[in-house]
């Protein structure tokens, strides 16, 4: 059938199966918005910037697993999504963004609002295209999604001139990508998992390093299968923190720089350690050549590149985590290995990481132990970057079984993706309670899309952590250069109960630690968006600490931590 | 070694690969293959062999590359072409000439005061033509880069090849 670009565009969406498209209009981008109105499957949310556009498809995508879509137009549309595509290419969400261009004709001359969109976002796209004809539309979505969402997931962006969206070209959406040089290893090579199955059953103190992977590859039962069957005690990393149940026997816990610290130091002791869909980031290895000195590594990621790129593998086995698991679990044998878990047991009790000091000041520690509580664990706790995401990190015991409940700017670290991204996760999970975990600071940087949020009724719940400092910086200022707070303290902060008032939610302030959970109560009661403004403990210190590039040796810990029993 | 789908802006993704992972290339030079669609790029990548591992992961994640082989322990042929624009006066004319004719080079330029030369070789053919010709005056040169091919019969495309796993996602 003979359509225009713009419906080509649509129709593709809806073979995709997409029902919620992030963006904001703009010239050249107009003709698909015109045509849009014709496709009311399509849920258009109209955000107040771009960067809320490409963070609210990557919340949605990871809190649902499906493709997140976002919309720009050309130039400043498009580059202010630029840093929402950066973030999902560090952590592997799969996204689409769709652009517009100038028109053919005005490609190269400067035209008005003509940006280099597919050469600025050449290193942070998994692939993207600029579309030249109408007639190649169908198979770029169709092979922009398929990018995306398969191997290694990623963010892909198709770039269209204006004048390609109203040129009729015939539409026929094919069934497969045609992709020579794309094909994804899914089950993993046998000898490898033979090799690796044999490690595993000889291990006496064995260590599952769970990331991310495993939960795009939904493989939680497959991973609860492997812990069980051969007592293999777990630890994650930070965007793995809810691919295992944290109420669990053999959950540890989170290591590395600001993890705990019998995690990290359980990564010392361990003789096997096995990588699950996750790349050995410099925040969980720390110095590279002291990393689990004592263990041999074995490696599962969908993306080879990663095999051996920083820590050398034993046994590395490229495929997807959950069918490897499986072919894993067959041939490993049930062992209790006792030793090694009271081991385990009796670091966490020389290293109590997560006790905090009494106090009747109101500690950020003990707000997300709060949120924790009234959630029971199973909210989905999207945070924005500092050291509250780090405590949420490690306070909030995530303990849905089987759903990505922690979502966080990981491999970026993108300051204000708290806002944007809850927005996408609970519009993806509206069967969930979604608690966005903010920075002062990182708020202030997307707080527009509150005007979103209120708009389309959104029931995000906001607890700022406010400390009026950008806290994870002035903690390096106080323990790195001796306290000279430069440009780290906020004192004029708006005041943010009247702002999410202005906004038209409801805003609540909490001063005392009494106050906290009645008020985390009341939020949760009320039916829409509310905001808690949490004025914290101003400078609170985030500990355990592993200094950059550094070894468990120079560890850190809370201060109290040693006197303070739970 | 790489084949390549022969798509706009291919080379720009190897060439911003290649800088924003910091590999150094001393050389590229791409081309159509044999088979429609599809051209040859042959890199020369200094590094040892970590870095020869990584450079080919790097290059397998682009969508675009369907093949790379690491052809620098492999029996190949490596060629080169180098346009050599030497200074003559009538009274070095035939050194000059009597050297292109040592080299089994070409001379496919004279004017009254200079030649091109062309020669075709191995990297160290082209620079001992270059050392023995400096004391005349190079004044321009050109070179293409190493390009190469396997010896003997392989399979042109190992496209289909399920036993690699280096295609990734
Ligand atoms: C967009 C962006 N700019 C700057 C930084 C550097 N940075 C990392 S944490 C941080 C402080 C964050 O402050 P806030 O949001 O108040 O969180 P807190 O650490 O106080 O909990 C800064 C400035 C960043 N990560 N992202
Ligand atoms: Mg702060």
């Amino acid at each position: 059938m003979k359509m225009s670009g713009a419906q080509i565009v649509c129709e593709s969406l809806l073979r995709e199966g997409v029902e919620l498209v992030f963006g904001i209009p703009g010239g050249t981008i107009l003709p698909l918005y015109q045509t849009m109105v014709d496709y009311p499957q399509i849920r258009h949310i109209l955000v107040r910037h771009e960067q809320g556009a490409a963070m609210a498809a990557d919340g949605y995508a990871r809190a649902t697993g499906r493709v997140g879509v976002c919309m720009a137009t050309s130039g400043p549309g498009a580059t202010n999504l630029v840093t929402g595509i950066a973030n999902a290419q560090m952590d592997s969400v799969p996204l689409v963004a769709i652009t517009g261009q100038v028109s053919r004709a005005g490609i190269g001359k400067d035209a008005f609002q003509e940006t280099d969109v597919t050469g600025i976002t050449l290193p942070i796209t998994k692939h993207n295209y600029l579309v030249m004809k109408a007639e190649d539309l169908a198979s770029v979505m169709k092979e922009a999604f398929y990018i995306a969402s398969t191997g290694r997931p990623g963010p892909v962006l198709i770039d269209i001139p204006r004048d390609v969206f109203t040129e009729v070209a015939e539409f026929e959406y094919p069934e497969t990508a045609d992709l020579p040089g794309y094909k994804p290893v899914l089950e993993g090579h046998p000898s490898q998992i033979k090799k690796a199955a044999k490690l595993i059953n000889e291990a006496q103190k064995p260590l599952i390093l769970a990331g991310h992977g495993v939960i795009i590859s939904w493989a939680y039962a497959e991973l609860m299968e492997l812990a069980e069957k051969a007592q293999i005690p777990v630890i994650t990393t930070l965007l793995g923190r809810s691919s295992f149940p944290n109420d669990h026997v053999l959950f540890v816990g989170m290591p590395g720089m600001h993890g705990v610290a019998y995690a990290s130091l359980a990564l010392d002791e361990a003789d096997l350690i096995i990588g699950l869909g996750m790349r050995f980031d410099d925040r969980i290895t720390g110095k590279i050549s002291a990393f689990a000195s004592r263990a041999k590594v074995i490696h599962v990621d969908i993306d080879p590149a990663e095999i051996d790129k920083n820590v050398r593998t034993h046994v590395p086995i490229v495929g997807d985590v959950a069918r490897v698991l499986r072919q894993l679990n067959r041939l490993v044998e049930s062992a209790p290995h006792p030793e090694w878990l009271d081991r385990i047991e009796e670091l966490k009790r020389e290293h109590p990481s997560l006790h905090i000091r009494e106090t009747d000041r109101l500690l950020p520690q003990a707000v997300i132990r709060d949120l924790c509580e009234a959630t029971q664990g199973k909210a989905v706790i999207v945070t924005g970057v500092g050291q509250h995401q780090m405590w949420a990190a490690q306070h909030y015991s995530f303990r849905d079984k089987e759903a990505n409940t922690f979502i966080t700017s990981g491999g970026l670290g993108s300051m204000g993706y708290e806002v944007p991204a809850a927005m996408g996760a609970q519009l993806g999970r509206p069967d969930k309670v979604v608690w966005a975990v903010c920075g002062d600071g990182g708020f202030q940087m997307t707080m527009s899309e509150l005007a979103t949020i209120v708009e389309n009724d959104i029931p995000v719940k906001f607890a700022i952590f406010n400390n009026n400092y950008l806290g994870m910086v002035r903690q390096w200022q106080e323990l790195f250069y001796n306290k000279t707070y430069f440009a780290t303290h906020r004192t004029r902060n708006p005041d943010f109960v009247k702002l999410a008032e202005a906004f038209g939610m409801p805003g609540l302030r909490v001063t005392e630690p009494g106050q906290s959970m009645s008020a985390i109560r009341e939020a949760m009661a009320h039916p829409g968006p509310v905001l808690i403004d949490f004025l914290v403990e101003e400078e609170e210190n985030l500990y355990p600490m592993i200094p950059s590039g550094q070894t468990t040796a120079e560890l850190m810990e809370y201060p109290v931590a040693k006197e303070v029993r739970p | 070694m790489a084949l390549v789908q022969d798509k706009p802006g291919v080379l720009n993704r190897v060439a911003s690969m290649f800088r924003r992972r910091g590999f150094n290339i001393s050389s590229l030079a791409v081309g159509h293959s044999e088979t429609q669609g599809l051209s040859r790029m042959t890199f020369v990548v200094e590094g040892d062999e970590y870095t020869v591992e990584q450079v080919t992961k790097q290059l397998y994640k682009l969508i675009d590359v369907v093949k790379v082989s690491d052809i620098s322990k492999e029996d190949v042929v490596l060629r080169e072409l180098a346009l050599i624009k030497v200074r003559t006066t009538p009274s070095t004319r035939p050194e000059v000439l009597q050297l292109v004719e040592i080299f089994r080079s070409n001379v496919v330029d004279v004017s009254p005061d200079s030649v091109i030369i062309e020669v075709t070789g191995d990297e160290d053919k082209v620079d001992s033509l270059l050392r023995i010709l400096k004391p005349f005056g190079v004044r321009e040169v050109m070179r293409t880069g190493r390009v190469g091919l396997m010896r003997g019969m392989v399979k042109s495309l190992a496209m289909d090849d399920p036993g690699r796993a280096s295609k990734p996602g």
